[in-house]
């Protein structure tokens, strides 16, 4: 029988206050009844989901759920796959995203997004991080120097790489590579961060130091993270949506869903009866 | 240790006595030496051509020869007329067909969805390349030479002028109509391999690059290309390569044979800084190295087996120049790219 004072929570990493109250936070994000399909196939259904500003939200749920699928739809990545469509409304700072008039490339500089996988550009250090203001027409050499270096520190990797930014992005290690991709994100100056299971591939080490990373991030960014990990989505985020073959089942504060969650599929996900 | 436990056999390293061991042994040695012997039979072949070539060369290969043009006379006999022919018809080329080929390879390759129409293309490229030449020297002979008749013969044309250059209408027997029937000629060749190269990138960079905000024509420009450009050089000079070599399909289209023409009368390097010359040399006529060597060769006369072995090492060492330029761009390009 697991009871309430049984289940076991870990501790929130340092910057994220689980029993934080955001009643004062503006929203952020504001999905309603979204429906999304890949072709005739329907793969998320009725998606309704308030984010507060400065906030950190996880979706979890099983291989296949549609939380990753419901994560690109924030900064429209799914555009990039042929035949997909999207229903219902996705309001960011209260303007609709998927509306005529929204240019993507604008949506996609304040909604940033770090992938699983690391994915730096077969450039320099410096260039990878300097790539994003650059393409908005920054050519002002000093801001960029000082932009880079700042992103760089607010990444946590500028310790590592002062001495290089010359070198190639790719001799990074796989940790180094994650954090230069936030520090990427982190120089077009988004409101909201979008987080594709970045740690899934890195090792404990490197997993803890994105963890940390994270809530940092949060007293500036509204991040939103897909995690496979409950550990993870348990120790870095303020609230928690479990997802089950396309559906939101559950969504609230983290620590009620991983103490005590009002529906059974949450709870026997939680406690690793499937998933 | 139980008493039931049985004794593992004993294994051994050599072949020994096991036949079917031997065999697999026996094989895998006979088709290396096949291979090396496939190698070694290439080299050989191309040895011996070279050989005879330059030995047939030897005292023919000389200034004379690089300062004269195409003439009937052993003696007088020269290739500059083609050396100044092939230079305008191969930068006519490349500039036309470049730009076009990598531009489709792009669009193909980056904008266009995947449906029946573009696949029906890809496909077909394929078969494009592999169309005869001769085919695309009727082709530019009816399209560029004569253009269809439509601007009346090819001595009762149109004379387009603007300013400096006076445009022939129909193009007839110039370099602009070889360039472009050149052009149709290495068009499918350098859209493959631009393709290869544009397909060989990452699609994780690509995406990388959008979500931080960038345009389509972004992404391309400051990531795809830089990646793909040693392989887009690769093929793009393999594609030159050939078409400095073609002479059928010149022949066809309207290559002067023997004569002593310089395309806009420029016969050195200094005459290139006259723009008058230049803009007239694309619409002049011109006769190309191996069309001149198809030529000598013709002649019956022995002189002229030495005057076509002059032709064909010089065709040789611009090639090999051509070649060594397209290994140091790819280098530096590459070194651009920090894998």
């Amino acid at each position: 029988m697991s009871t309430e004072s049984q289940r076991h929570v870990p501790p929130s990493v340092k910057g994220v206050d689980r029993d934080q109250d955001m009643s004062e936070h503006s929203l952020a994000i504001e999905a309603r009844n979204v429906d999304f399909y890949y072709g005739n196939l329907q793969v998320l259904f009725d998606i309704s989901l308030l984010v507060p500003e400065r906030s950190v939200t996880a979706l979890i749920g099983p291989s296949g759920c549609g939380k990753s699928t419901f994560l690109r739809t924030l900064n429209r990545m799914n555009d990039l796959i042929d035949d997909t469509r999207v229903s219902g409304k996705i309001l960011i700072e209260q303007q609709d995203i998927n509306s005529d008039d929204v240019d993507v490339v604008l949506l996609r500089k304040h909604v940033g997004m770090v992938f699983q996988k690391s994915t730096p550009f077969p450039k320099s250090i410096f260039d990878n991080v300097a790539y994003g203001p650059r393409i908005a027409g920054e050519k002002n050499k000093t801001y960029l120097a000082d932009l880079v270096e700042s992103c760089l520190k607010q990444a946590a990797l500028w310790d590592e790489v002062k001495g290089r930014l010359t070198d190639s992005a790719m001799a990074l290690s796989g940790g180094q590579q994650q954090r230069l991709c936030i520090a990427r994100t982190l120089a077009t100056t988004p409101r909201i961060i979008l987080m594709d299971e970045p740690a899934s591939a890195l090792d404990p080490a490197s997993t803890s130091r994105i963890e940390d990373l994270i809530g940092e991030l949060c007293s500036q960014y509204t991040i939103v993270i897909v995690t496979h990990n409950m550990q993870q989505a348990s120790r870095v985020s303020h609230r928690t949506a479990f997802f089950f073959e396309g559906r939101l089942i559950e969504f609230g504060p983290t620590t009620q869903i991983f103490t005590n969650p009002a529906e059974k599929k949450t709870e026997d996900y939680i406690t690793g009866r499937f998933g | 240790m139980s008493a039931d436990s049985v004794a593992a056999p004993k294994i051994t390293f050599t072949p020994g006595a096991d036949n079917r061991v031997r065999r697999r042994l026996l094989w895998s040695n006979l088709v290396r030496q096949a291979c090396r012997i496939a190698v070694y039979s290439a080299i050989v072949v191309l040895l011996v051509l070279l050989s005879v070539v330059f030995w047939l060369s030897i005292g023919w290969l000389d200034a004379q020869f690089l300062q004269s043009g195409t003439s009937r006379l052993a003696e007088r006999a020269g290739i500059k007329a083609g050396l100044w022919g092939s230079f305008w018809l191969i930068l006519l080329t490349a500039v036309i067909s470049l730009p076009i080929g990598v531009g489709a390879a792009v669009y193909l390759e980056e904008y266009a969805s995947d449906n029946r129409l573009t696949r029906t293309i890809k496909t077909n490229l394929a078969n494009l390349a592999g169309v005869p030449s001769i085919v695309y020297g009727m082709l530019g002979l009816a399209a560029f030479v004569k253009m269809f008749g439509l601007f009346g013969g090819l001595r009762s044309g149109l004379q387009l002028n603007l300013g400096l250059l006076v445009v022939p209408l129909p193009f007839g027997k110039t370099v602009i109509s070889g360039a472009l029937t050149m052009s149709l000629l290495i068009l499918p060749i350098v859209i493959i391999a631009a393709q290869e190269s544009l397909r060989a990138v990452p699609r994780s960079i690509r995406i990388a690059s959008l979500a931080l905000g960038a345009t389509r024509w972004q992404t391309v420009w400051r990531q795809v290309l830089p990646a793909a450009l040693p392989g887009i050089a690769t093929g793009a000079i393999l594609a030159i390569s050939r078409a400095i070599g073609e002479t059928a399909p010149l022949l066809m289209a309207g290559a002067v044979s023997m004569a002593r023409i310089y395309p806009g009368g420029i016969e050195s390097p200094m005459d290139l800084l006259d723009p008058s010359k230049v803009g007239a040399a694309p619409f002049s006529a011109y006769t190309t190295m191996p069309t001149a060597i198809y030529e000598y060769i013709k002649i019956p006369e022995e002189e002229f087996a030495h005057v076509a072995a002059a032709g064909i090492v010089v065709l040789m060492i611009v090639l090999t120049v051509f070649n060594a330029a397209a290994v140091v761009i790819r280098m530096r390009a590459a070194k651009k790219v920090k894998w």
